[in-house]
């Protein structure tokens, strides 16, 4: 592609941030020049920052099929999950303290319902592709639990969930659902019958430091934060005005080049996919193979050491993650891929930003086998 | 051990960080015969996870774990063939 500078070149890794589309950097000098006054003030200035800040949520609105009202911006993608699990935990406090998660959900969501006052969450396990089954999620629910939680798609295998199914199912016992849509929103189509909403503008290449929390109408919810007039009541403290005009911008233009996007990811994620089993003995290609988000693919090579894979294909040039223990802070493997009971070690994701190209993609089936038969030959483990 | 087999072979694989516990375990596999049961003894958390998914990918079976005095515990495997 045209105009991409060279550290995107090899740049894998965009389900851990999407670089800033340019249609995002376009707006962002001029929103931080007309947007920068209060916009709860009745001057001029302010009513500019209003304006600017609700055809930003209209944007956003749209893009997720709600109304704009429903729509608040948040100080990122984790206050976000943080405030919508939270919140809607606090207002149905009299019906329970129980939560039920899907295993794999993304780990915010996951110590956000840990830390409700006396929670007792129930994790749902997923088969090995990493799918929710809608009928066993809904049997974990309960008369006395508060909230679900259900990812709309996995950020490490890219598996996409049955949220319309669990959706429905919780709606039947008067549950509400909380879903986490940080890798769909402008990506893949996003679910629409959920109770409130998260997501998080630096996946869809809007400016980091911006998330968004939907809450629909009807659903009660109730600031687990301390009293604040600002963001609807929602979201404490000023505004980001500019960044919420960046993150409307770059989600408006990725929509528009969304089908192009995921034809083209669909299509390399594919060749990756079919061709990694074929050049890498004992390599295990997880997450399940139809049911994806465009973006991500996931493998995991046995015997060979996560961190020193890493290691050896950014010296070639590639920035992608892992879910191995070794490259945690933690010295844990993934919840993700132990909830799927699949390899943790040796595990590689890749993520496709919207610069990638064939050509990157054909170069790192050219390079990984290598770097994977190095890394197994130094351990000594041919022929195991 | 609460109703697993007792193993014929133990890999002491204690303080060794992931992949090593599942190298040794391909290592030393083929010391018992058809049939025997190798114990894996790990405290790398990534063990619980990647001694059973070895197990599937290579067809022997695996049996579960144990708990030991020493905070590690024992992944128990059967040699398929």
């Amino acid at each position: 592609m045209r105009g991409v500078p060279n550290s995107l070149r090899g740049y894998l890794d965009a389900a851990s941030t999407e670089p800033l589309h340019p249609a995002a950097r376009e707006v962002l000098a001029e929103a931080y020049d007309a947007g920068w006054a209060d916009p709860s003030r009745l001057y001029g200035s302010a009513r500019r920052a209003r304006l600017l800040l609700d055809n930003a949520r209209e944007i956003v609105a749209a893009a997720v099929g709600a109304r704009s009202d429903e729509v608040s911006f948040t100080g990122s993608g984790t206050q976000a999950v943080h405030l919508a699990v939270l919140g809607t935990a606090a207002a149905h406090d009299r019906t329970g303290r129980h939560l039920v998660v899907s295993a794999i959900e993304h780990s915010s969501v996951l110590h956000a319902a840990e830390s409700v006052p006396s929670a007792e969450v129930a994790r749902v396990p997923v088969d090995r592709s990493g799918l929710v089954n809608a009928h066993v999620f809904a049997e974990a629910v309960r008369a006395d639990t508060a909230v679900a939680c259900l990812q709309a798609g996995n950020h490490e295998v890219g598996t996409v969930q049955p949220v319309s199914e669990v959706a429905r199912l919780c709606a039947e016992r008067g549950v509400p659902l909380v879903v986490d849509a940080a890798q769909a929103v402008g990506r893949a189509a996003v679910p629409a019958d959920w109770s409130v909403l998260a997501a998080s503008a630096h996946k869809w290449g809007g400016p980091a430091g911006v998330g968004v929390l939907v809450v629909r109408r009807r659903v009660r919810w109730r600031s687990p934060s301390p009293e604040d007039e600002r963001g609807s009541g929602r979201v404490p403290g000023f505004e980001n005005v500019p960044g919420a005009v960046a993150a409307a911008a770059a989600l408006r233009a990725r929509l528009a080049e969304a089908d192009e996007l995921n034809r083209r990811h669909s299509a390399l994620v594919d060749l990756i996919r079919s061709r990694i089993p074929e050049l890498v003995p004992d390599v295990e290609v997880v997450g399940h193979p139809t049911l994806r988000l465009p973006h991500i693919v996931t493998f995991s090579c046995l015997y060979v050491d996560g961190e020193a894979l890493l290691t050896e294909l950014d010296k070639h040039g590639f920035a992608v993650s892992s879910g191995s223990s070794c490259t945690s802070s933690t010295l844990t493997p993934s919840h993700v891929l132990e909830a799927m009971g699949v390899l943790t070690h040796g595990n590689i994701r890749v993520s496709l930003s919207r610069s990638t190209t064939e050509a990157d993609v054909e170069r790192f089936l050219t390079v990984v086998p290598d770097v994977i038969a190095r890394v197994r030959a130094i351990t000594g483990v041919d022929g195991l | 051990m609460t109703g697993l087999p007792e193993p014929d072979l133990t890999v002491d694989c204690r303080s060794m960080r992931c992949p090593q516990p599942v190298i040794e375990l391909a290592r030393r596999i083929a010391d018992v015969p058809a049939g025997g049961v190798v114990a894996v003894l790990a405290d790398d958390p990534a063990a619980a996870t990647d001694v059973p998914a070895w197990c599937r990918l290579r067809g022997h079976e695996y049996l579960g774990a144990d708990d030991t005095e020493s905070g590690a515990s024992a992944y128990l495997v059967r040699r398929s063939r």
